[in-house]
């Protein structure tokens, strides 16, 4: 073992000593966290695992985070696509600064928008449904989709194209044959940002839902409010959060080690 | 060299449709209200940039902005060096790369608030691990619900731990792209460690880096959700970032007028610092 692995041993292990603290509180019982501090949990108890996948508004505010997450994943890689392509391939009249302007919305503070996109979704009549938040979160999601994305296509030769074409592909055919399977890593890479970054805003969700398409992270911050020192089922929830992003990371695993490296991203 | 075609207008016509009803609306709406006085039931007057003067010139704006850049500050230069440490001590190939990928990558896959909970739960003075460790057994009085630096210790140590892995993403990616060749032919020139990489890997990394910083700049200036549940802005004001007053103000107080002009400034802001980043960073490339 060389010598210098000891930087990321320790990196690491402070990455994961919150997280263990996390899922090690949610299996002990609220008697034991109050009562004092213990490394491991005494009495193994899954109770409060128990509490959320038995009552309703716990298990649908995961249903609900998941439903809005897909649909804004899909959205944004879908429109993202044909844009990335442009931006790669073609010269157009404003090209330059609508890139920009695109990104431009990815440094809005989220905190910026919370009110107007309230009144703007209570007036469309989508408010509080998996629509509004997909769509809302569209606005950091897009841009990012299509930086990743043209950057993955840009290193993509144009002679592939071009050889298509000759060849008697229609464009949609050569889009969907021929190129999309050259970039899937970059397809990968996009789909797991737009994910992560739907996944994890809090902002938004929050103020665009009530009751229907309420997600878990609100939940959460309900309960910690109400239901006053619940922390066993507050960890427990916690770490059930973690869960589908750490299977979303391990899917494009491979991706993200070979996807960073060949789309410039 | 790309070739002129206007039908690019027609593939990016979805993507600006979507992102143009998220932003030009909500925007024109700020700055609507941002002009606008109003004594409720919706009965709105005239009010000039007055909200712009008395936001600039109020002490709270600029202490809560002092706080915000001070944040930002302090996260550039934790998390960029570490980041760049850490990716240059990782290993290049073999089965530990996907292991330290993946759990590198973990923390930014948090929901926000749950990092905000989680973090409270690891400090709590007498039953939090960190909390415990540092009172009971290092014997430092610590209680970040008290004392403000404690608070401040607490919301950077935060921040590196849920985003040093961005920046260690994106370096190692710039690594990773270095042909073997170069190291090779470094060792015969006999360069030393700090020539291979002043020469070799920091031009490399530099267009993800710059990425990296961009990154790092516009949501550590923007972070609302995680100092927000862990602190509340306490003690007293003392970790109350801009994003955390501006909600204060426009849902708290429903101060629509006050709140947008506020929303205006504190997104110029943005632009502003982001556009000069992104220029000093890639200046030397024109020439």
């Amino acid at each position: 073992m060389r010598k210098r692995s000891i930087i990321p041993i320790l990196y690491i292990a402070f990455l994961m000593l919150p997280i263990y603290w996390l899922v090690a509180m949610s299996f002990k019982t609220t008697q034991e966290i109050l009562g004092g501090f213990s490394l491991f949990p005494r009495q193994w108890t899954l109770a409060s695992y128990r509490t959320i996948f038995t009552d309703p508004t716990w298990y649908w505010g995961y249903i609900n985070s998941i439903s809005y997450v897909t649909i804004n994943t899909v959205i944004s890689v879908t429109v993202a696509l044909p844009a990335a392509y442009a931006f790669s391939r073609y010269r157009f009249l404003g090209d330059k600064q609508l890139f920009f302007w695109l990104l431009t919305n990815r440094m809005a503070p989220a905190a910026v928008f919370a009110l107007p996109f309230f009144q703007l979704y209570s007036a469309v009549g989508l408010f509080d449904t998996y629509w509004a938040v997909a769509l809302a979160h569209c606005l950091f999601n897009i841009p990012l989709a299509v930086w990743i994305l043209e950057g993955f296509m840009g290193g993509v030769p144009k002679e592939l194209d071009e050889t298509a074409f000759v060849d008697g592909y229609s464009f949609p055919r050569f889009f969907v044959r021929v190129f999309l399977p050259t970039i899937k890593a970059g397809v990968g890479v996009a789909a797991f940002f737009c994910f992560m970054f739907s996944w994890v805003e809090l902002l938004l969700a929050k103020t665009l839902t009530a009751v229907y398409a309420k997600p878990i992270a609100a939940t959460m911050t309900k309960t910690a409010s109400s239901a006053g020192y619940e922390l066993g089922l507050l960890a427990a929830a916690g770490t059930l959060t973690i869960i589908p992003g750490a299977i979303v990371i391990w899917f494009v695993r491979n991706y993200i080690a070979k996807g960073f490296a060949l789309g410039r991203v | 060299m790309r070739k002129v075609n206007q039908k690019g207008w027609l593939f990016v016509l979805p993507v600006v449709i979507l992102v143009a009803f998220n932003a030009l609306i909500p925007m024109m709406t700020v700055v609507n209200y941002s002009v606008q006085e109003t004594f409720g039931d919706n009965v709105f007057f005239w009010h000039g940039l007055g909200w712009f003067e008395d936001i600039l010139r109020s002490d709270r704006f600029q202490a809560a902005l002092g706080r915000q850049a001070f944040f930002t500050f302090l996260i550039l230069i934790i998390e960029v060096p570490l980041g760049v440490i850490i990716a240059l001590s990782m290993p290049r190939k073999g089965f530990w790369v996907p292991v330290c990928l993946v759990t590198m990558a973990l923390p930014m896959l948090i929901p926000w608030n749950v990092v905000g909970a989680m973090w409270n739960i690891f400090t709590l003075p007498d039953i939090g691990l960190l909390g415990y460790f540092l009172n009971h057994v290092l014997g430092v009085s610590y209680d970040m619900t008290q004392n403000p630096t404690a608070a401040w210790v607490t919301i950077i140590t935060m921040d590196v731990w849920h985003w040093t892995s961005l920046v260690v993403l994106l370096c190692y990616a710039g690594l990773v792209s270095i042909p073997d060749a170069y190291y090779q032919a470094a060792k015969i020139d006999g360069a030393s460690n700090w020539a291979v990489f002043r020469y070799i890997q920091l031009p490399k990394m530099k267009q993800v880096l710059t990425i990296a910083v961009l990154l790092r700049f516009m949501d550590s200036f923007n972070v609302y959700t995680e100092p927000f549940v862990l602190t509340g802005g306490g003690p007293g004001n003392s970790t109350t970032l801009l994003s955390i007053d501006l909600v204060k103000i426009a849902l708290g107080q429903f101060d629509l007028g006050p709140a947008a002009a506020m929303s205006l400034i504190y997104f110029a802001i943005t632009l502003f610092a982001s556009w000069l980043f992104y220029t000093l960073m890639t200046r030397h490339d024109v020439k």
